[in-house]
């Protein structure tokens, strides 16, 4: 059968959840071409405001990797938004000009921040809340610091206000109704959230209707006036006042549409061959953006592509507001009415409100707040319409006061039935979580999320999901145990280091015996970690163990997607001649290498070269006098830097020689992850310096140090360590720094990990006002590098590890007829 | 050149061309073979190429007891199934392989 052709346009969450059950059904059934109008990949927009508060960060709330798509054969278009469709010819075309044929097309375009036809809104200054680009802008003007206004007390209003708040700026949230979330809170619970908002020191502004924005003369925003002449001073306006389904490109070619794109229970449009999913929808009449609902659509339609004939029946949905230190949960329709009871609860000593809303003897509504754990209880017998009559008199007081059972906090979960739902945003119950854990032997809460689903969106019921492990466990499971380096040992990667150095253990079985290891020869996560460990702390002794170190690592260069392999030679602080350039271009010329570029750390990659290929490289690569760039190595990368006082007349010092000096004497050792480095001739920081693992600012009077920054998936300027005034002096307390880290970092942790870990000052401390310390940190990298600095490719040109790049055997293709 | 028959053990090296917990590979036509060594002296042989839908090779990942972390996606491979472990799914080819003494036989059907 020939594969049919699908395309997506679009690529939230709906889309991504529909692809996840259309290839879990059947992977052969369509190829598949997504477009999505963000240059990036599938991430959980739920965990948007962790983000900004800074408790996670975009690699951590990433769905499907780049990796994930090209498992499943999926052509995703990054950056390209459709803006044609050709319906009788059944094709999709994007702004970046790309054409696609569909068999089935699916519109995903969810929906777009609405913002309020205020005079002022075009501001620089005034921004909305509804993705990563929102949230970075969000948070470059926190960096700033200043007052925010946040216009909207609803959900999304308020995570915003809470995250800028904890991001250190000043925060006024306007709110048109009398109370906070009126759409999901009644207003005693909404006088509880404003009054918690309060007490962290967030202006809230209830009937505060906004008149205009102001301009500060320079176009940008200068704050807000109100409609009773009130004037708020503000740098900048997140509108939050809702969204509405973005339907424009459905409506621009005839398909029907109202509020959102029209679709039947089948998900159809109005044209057959198209379902619409997600925030852009409407069916029944109803619009949803909670992501329980659209993951049902996904279901239905995955199972429709494939011929089903499953149907979407509407959905009810619950909320929880995602602030830390906020426990609230709300479900259903709690307006009051002649034929509705209400059951109420509180607490106020304890800030705890609970109110039911009855109907008939069963649940339509339930209002949780300052405690919560009972809110999959009530949400599921709202679902199932259950008869409360015989529980009525306990029922507000929760699940573990029926029946007479024990006030266990886990007998609660342990009473659940095994269709009732725990994770609401993958629509998980109790059975299919508990099923896995006693099938596949799950033990961690990472191994559940990989298996289930369950908590991995947007993570609230992660402690419903850990009760349910330890009901299911037992007693050898306990979520607040220390994080394992990984499953083949208990102990944590500092307990393993501190228990190197107290033990003298100076081999890896003798690791594993000792620190019993519970697998025969450990994994391939904790062999590379303790090799290093070993290297780090006995440079002398140890062996380093070649076969528990990456690929590259152990050819010395970087293994490329098809197999092949990049080889970067060290350009001394980015300085060149023609001569080594001239060995370069005849390296090329002869080994036929297919591309060569220039990296972001100023020297040059050659890629596409053959294994066995190699060692004649580098032969003739050596010849010209290079060696080895280690751009391959958890060790020292690159030393960027600019021409400084030689050459530019900003120039304060002799950037250039510094970080020439700098890569000399520190090339060759290992470290816990990639070490790259800069140095900047002046304050206007041509090398980049405030970005990198360490950088040095020359200036006047000396050099400033500093460490702790990151550019890659984490974007961090950096810490300043300290002034010094000569090159020596920055030599060694430059060096200090990194052996500290080597001998304290974790396996793969990165500069700014480690220091954010143990406390910027800590460092401080040691390196810039501890003379001993720095010292002895410094004649301890002296010592090691007596045994790390050995060029490795000349090593190899000689010989050493031959087997790693020749083949065993070659037979001729006979062998199998 | 010899031509092989059905079935046949082809000697293709010996145990210490191999280092302990690593591979080598032997090309077959257009097919390449990886041949690894465990801890233990045990010696598999698979089809060095990941069964991960990108694919890439096996050869250069890191052996543990009898498994193989492959290098580009982190899946962990069985030398005695070649099945993917844990919760990724796909099986590689595995081919016969003994040792004769210190001589590697791979049988070739």
């Amino acid at each position: 059968m020939t594969r049919q052709k699908l395309v997506v346009v679009g690529n939230g969450m709906a889309p991504g959840r529909m692809l996840e059950h259309l290839f879990e059904m059947n992977a052969d059934a369509y190829d598949v071409t997504i477009f999505n109008a963000e240059p990036r990949v599938n991430y959980n927009r739920l965990m948007l405001s962790p983000v900004l508060s800074g408790e996670k960060t975009y690699e951590d709330i990433i769905t499907h990797g780049d990796g994930w798509y090209a498992e499943h054969g999926v052509t995703l278009h990054k950056g390209a938004k459709v803006t044609g469709i050709d319906r009788a010819a059944k094709t999709v075309t994007s702004e970046t000009g790309i054409t696609v044929s569909y068999d089935k097309l699916v519109i995903a375009t969810g929906s777009s921040p609405f913002i309020i036809p205020l005079p002022g809104k075009d501001l620089d200054g005034v921004l909305t809340y509804r993705d990563l680009d929102d949230v970075e802008r969000m948070l470059e003007a926190a960096a700033r610091g200043g007052r925010a206004i946040v216009i909207g007390g609803g959900l999304l209003g308020l995570e915003a206000a809470a995250g800028l708040k904890m991001q250190g700026m000043e925060v006024t949230v306007l709110h048109l109704m009398p109370t906070l979330m009126e759409r999901q809170l009644d207003p005693s619970a909404g006088f509880l959230l404003e009054a918690e908002f309060k007490r962290r020191g967030i202006d809230v502004r209830t009937k505060a209707n906004s008149h205009e924005i102001l301009d500060d003369g320079t176009g940008k925003v200068a704050g807000i006036k109100l409609d009773d002449g009130t004037v708020i001073d503000a740098s900048i306006v997140v509108m939050a006042v809702g969204i509405r389904p973005s339907a424009e490109l459905a409506r621009s070619v005839g398909i029907e549409t109202n509020r959102g794109i029209l679709v039947g229970d089948d998900m159809r449009t109005s044209d057959p061959d198209v379902f619409a999913l997600g925030e852009c929808v409407e069916h029944g009449g109803q619009c949803y953006g909670l992501v329980a609902p659209l993951y049902e659509m996904a279901k239905v339609i995955a199972e429709n592509l494939l011929g089903g004939a499953a149907e979407y029946k509407g959905s009810v949905t619950a909320t929880k507001l995602k602030v830390t230190g906020v426990d609230l949960y709300s479900a259903g329709d709690f307006a009051e009415a002649e034929d509705r009871e209400e059951i109420v609860l509180r607490d106020a000593s304890s800030g705890v409100y609970k109110r039911l809303v009855l109907k008939d003897n069963k649940i339509v509504g339930a209002v949780l707040y300052g405690e919560t754990s009972d809110g999959p209880w009530f949400f599921d017998m709202l679902k199932k319409g259950t008869d409360i009559a015989p529980m009525r008199e306990t029922l507000i007081f929760g699940q573990a006061y029926q029946g007479g059972e024990p006030l266990d906090p886990t007998a609660a979960v342990a009473a659940l039935p095994d269709d009732a739902e725990i994770c609401g945003c993958n629509g998980v119950c109790k059975g299919k979580i508990t099923g896995a854990i006693l099938e596949k032997g799950l033990t961690t809460l990472d191994e559940v999320r990989a298996h289930t689903k369950a908590s991995a969106s947007c993570g609230t019921c992660t402690g419903l999901v850990e009760q349910l492990m330890a009901v299911t466990l037992g007693a050898s499971f306990n979520p607040n145990a220390v994080k394992p380096m990984c499953g083949c040992t208990h102990h944590s990667h500092d307990d393993v280091r501190r228990l190197i150095k107290a033990k003298e253990l100076k081999s890896i079985p003798a690791v594993m015996q000792e620190l019993e290891w519970t697998t025969s020869q450990g994994c391939a996560k904790c062999r590379p970690a303790l090799n290093y460990y070993l290297v780090s702390d006995w440079p002398d002794e140890y062996a380093d163990d070649y076969q528990s170190r990456f690929i590259n690592e152990r050819v010395h260069a970087n293994i490329q997607k098809d197999g092949t392999y990049s080889v970067v030679p060290r350009m001394w602080g980015g300085m060149t001649s023609a001569a080594e350039l001239r060995a370069i271009a005849d390296v090329v010329d002869k080994f036929n290498i297919p591309s060569v570029k220039v990296t972001g750390g100023q020297r040059i990659d050659m890629l596409g070269i053959r294994k066995e290929d190699l060692p004649a490289v580098w032969a003739d690569l050596g010849k010209a006098g290079f060696v080895s760039g280690h751009a391959y190595a958890k060790g020292l990368r690159t030393v960027k830097t600019c021409v400084g006082s030689d050459w530019c007349r900003f120039g304060t010092q002799d950037s250039t020689g510094l970080g020439i000096k700098l890569e000399k004497f520190l090339w060759g050792s290992w470290t816990p992850a990639k070490v790259k480095l800069a140095v900047s001739g002046c304050p206007r920081n041509c090398a980049e310096a405030t970005c990198k693992d360490v950088g040095v600012i020359c200036v006047d009077s000396g050099f400033e140090i500093h460490f702790a920054g990151a550019a890659g998936l984490d974007i961090k300027g950096t810490e300043v360590l300290g002034h010094v005034k000569t090159e020596e002096e920055a030599l060694v307390y430059i060096t200090a720094l990194i052996q500290m880290y080597r001998e304290q970092g974790h396996y793969l942790e990165r500069i700014y990990k480690w220091a954010r870990r143990i406390g910027y000052d800590e460092v401080r401390r040691q390196i810039m006002d501890d003379a001993e310390k720095r010292q002895a940190y410094f004649d301890r990298f002296v010592f090691s590098q007596k045994f790390a600095q050995v060029d490795p490719w000349s090593e190899r040109v000689s010989g050493k590890d031959k087997h790693e790049f020749k083949p065993l055997a070659t037979l001729p293709a006979e062998a199998a007829e | 050149m010899n031509v092989l028959t059905l079935q046949d053990w082809v000697p293709v090296g010996t145990l210490p061309d191999i280092p302990r917990q690593g591979a080598r590979c032997v090309r077959w036509g257009q097919t390449t073979i990886a041949i690894f060594r465990t801890a233990c002296d045990r010696v598999f042989a698979l089809e060095d190429r990941s069964p991960s839908a990108k694919g890439g090779p096996l050869s250069p990942g890191i052996v543990h007891d009898v498994y193989v972390t492959e290098p580009l996606h982190n899946w962990v491979i069985s030398l005695e199934t070649g099945e993917a472990q844990g919760a990724d799914e796909g099986q590689v080819r595995c081919f016969p392989v003994k040792l004769d003494g210190e001589t590697i036989l791979l049988g070739l059907r």
